[in-house]
């Protein structure tokens, strides 16, 4: 049994059929890779895990429990954080108030009405999400405005704000999507270093074979809405119905 | 100091000491000299300044901190004035109940508001708002006349006996604070100069400072923030395991209260109420004065209003003759082209006025008017950072007109 349970899944836009029949299964404290030809299923599916989409058949299960028609936020409460491909982050706030944002809801819930206190003196939340961005090497951009970083550092940033809520399942919407090589290759440090460092389970999509085959443990291949192979990444090189789906792309 | 850091106390500071020399600072005219028409302390206006600064402070929480522009706040204003008069009517003339009232109807009815419109966003939340608002005016106008009063409104009458106020028969109570009316002013002649202090206008400016001053600490704390997360990014925010709905009703709420404050305020200073006070013209007004201000900035709808109630009530005084007497010393006529040039934007024309300045400072000084302010101390920069974060506002500038 692992830590998310993707069972029968099926999603129909109109006629066109994004998932058929999807099984997966993410094991504890695994990188599991998800990859696929562009359309698919691969970012519906992550929608279905999120709460943005509902499946029309099928369940989704994290930790035993149901995910199917909870709301996104619930959904993250429950230790589920989300990277878009991409980076979303409050671009109108600095790059503090951005790490502070997610430790509240971390420690606070999903509302809370504490509209007399002051941030500033919130002490054990400015301590947290200071250690973060030491951790991501960004403590002396605190004060930026997130909208003026560039891509990489935006990237990082959305990084640092899911850690900093310590999930338990952190799913990864292309990570690496319009990088160039140093910066891939600095995302696949800091992903490893947060694996060493934490429990944590993590499930990625990816183009970059590069970034899969560092990472990944598993790697499920998904074409036109249906998983094909789930293998070891040793497997999966040079597996044929990996090629076909592919139709020999040079990659693979 | 009060938990608020220094800048934003000095800013407190600087609003309060300027709320309370206001009787001062806006008659620098003596009477009877040619520029007495620009003097704003007189009571009336005065009290204004400040109801109208509580109603702009109540909506840039809504608007300025999550970006939800509400079309209908008007409505909220209305129904605390409504829920006023009638505590005034029924149970007691002292203002206290009355605005403590105003406070709750207006906070109930931006509940059952906000708990609908707040479904959607963008325009379709600004539609939604608007549409309760002309719904409640229609129907304040009709359908409810027995509470409303209908096209006449609701004023203190002879006939009314307040339970706690004791009244001789056929006596029209007055508005009053244990005892103390709100029309009473102590005059003060200095020179030519005359200033009035009046006890309604200083209540009123004792309630925009706490207003001011809650608004501060709403900015500064978690709450606040989270409503600037709602604004910047609201599926970030989900994503980030918080209920956008919850933030967006509470500050719907919120300035639904303000806006409430401000009604009631505006029935202790002058007890009558009419429909028109919840038009959607009314509703646009705190709109523009925000934006004029400094949309999401401490002080700028207090700016916004002070700007907007001084050009309605200054320029509007404004006439032929008065332009004139001003020219007069110009040869007959140039004399009558610039009148003939200038009066369109006088007298009943101070809107135009109003539309050119509004523009002026939506193109070139899209902060408003605080980001001018904010230039203007760089101009002069002692030290002082030009960095315009909208949330930070520049303590030097004036928060009275």
């Amino acid at each position: 049994m692992g830590i998310l349970e993707i069972k029968n899944v099926s999603k129909n836009f109109g006629g066109l059929k994004a998932l058929s029949d999807v099984n997966l299964s993410v094991e504890e404290n695994s990188v599991h890779a998800i990859i696929g030809p562009n359309g698919a299923g691969k970012s519906t599916l992550l929608n279905c895990l999120v709460g943005k989409l509902i499946p029309d058949t099928g369940s989704v299960t994290f930790m035993g429990q149901s995910l199917l028609g909870r709301k996104p936020h619930e959904i993250n409460q429950m230790g589920v954080s989300r990277v878009f491909q991409t980076p979303e982050i409050f671009s109108d706030l600095t790059v503090f108030e951005n790490i502070m944002i997610p430790c509240f809801a971390h420690r606070d819930g999903a509302f809370q009405m504490n509209a007399l206190a002051a941030v500033t003196k919130q002490k054990d939340i400015q301590e947290t999400a200071e250690a973060i961005l030491e951790d991501v090497n960004m403590l002396d951009k605190r004060h930026m405005h997130a909208a003026a970083m560039s891509r990489g550092d935006k990237r990082r940033l959305e990084m640092a704000m899911c850690l900093v809520q310590e999930p338990k399942l952190l799913l990864l919407d292309e990570p690496t999507a319009g990088m160039a090589r140093a910066d891939t290759n600095n995302t696949i440090d800091l992903l490893k270093e947060i694996k060493e460092k934490r429990d944590i389970t993590m499930a990625i999509i990816e183009h970059d074979m590069h970034v899969v085959f560092s990472l990944a443990e598993r790697i499920t291949v998904l074409a036109q809405g249906t998983p094909l192979v789930e293998e070891t990444p040793e497997n999966i090189k040079g597996h044929p119905k990996v090629r076909e789906a592919y139709l020999g792309e040079a990659q693979v | 100091m009060l938990g608020l850091n220094k800048k934003d106390f000095q800013l407190l500071l600087i609003v309060a000491v300027l709320a309370l020399l206001a009787p001062f600072i806006l008659n620098p005219f003596p009477e009877g000299s040619g520029l007495a028409q620009f003097n704003a302390g007189y009571p009336d206006l005065m009290q204004r300044f400040v109801i109208f600064g509580i109603f702009a402070i109540g909506f840039n929480i809504l608007f300025g901190l999550t970006g939800y522009l509400s079309f209908g706040h008007a409505a909220f204003l209305g129904v605390g004035s409504y829920a006023a008069i009638w505590m005034m009517k029924l149970v007691t003339l002292n203002v206290i109940p009355a605005i403590l009232m105003a406070i709750v109807f207006g906070g109930l009815f931006a509940l059952i508001v906000g708990f609908v419109s707040l479904r959607r966003s963008g325009i379709y939340f600004s539609i939604l708002t608007l549409a309760f608002a002309q719904m409640s005016y229609a129907l304040a106008y009709s359908v409810l006349t027995p509470i409303t009063g209908g096209e006449t409104g609701l004023q203190i009458k002879a006939t009314d006996s307040p339970i706690l106020s004791n009244l001789a028969d056929g006596e029209i109570g007055r508005a009053n604070l244990f005892g103390m009316e709100m029309g009473s002013s102590y005059l003060m002649n200095v020179g030519n100069w005359l200033f009035t202090f009046n006890a309604g206008y200083y209540i009123a400016a004792i309630f925009m400072l706490i207003s001011f001053y809650v608004s501060i600490r709403i900015f500064r704390s978690p709450f606040g923030m989270m409503l600037r997360a709602v604004k910047s990014n609201q599926q970030r925010m989900n994503y980030t395991g918080l209920n956008s709905r919850p933030y967006t009703l509470a500050a719907f709420v919120i300035s639904g209260m303000y806006a409430g404050l401000a009604g009631g305020l505006m029935v202790a200073m002058d007890t009558q109420v009419g429909p028109e006070r919840m038009f959607w013209t009314a509703s646009g007004e705190v709109v523009l004065m925000t934006i004029l201000g400094g949309v999401g900035t401490l002080i700028g709808p207090v700016l916004g209003a002070g700007m907007i109630k001084y050009m309605e009530n200054i320029i509007s005084k404004i006439n032929d003759n008065i332009l004139h007497q001003w020219f007069a010393f110009m040869p007959d006529g140039i004399e009558d082209f610039l009148v003939t040039i200038i009066h369109p934007f006088i007298g009943k024309g101070w809107h135009l006025t109003l539309g050119i300045v509004f523009m002026l400072v939506v193109i070139f000084l899209p902060g408003g008017l605080v980001e001018g302010g904010q230039r203007i101390a760089g101009w002069f920069g002692k030290g002082k950072k030009a960095d315009a974060e909208a949330t930070d506002t520049d303590a030097g500038t004036k928060p009275a007109e």
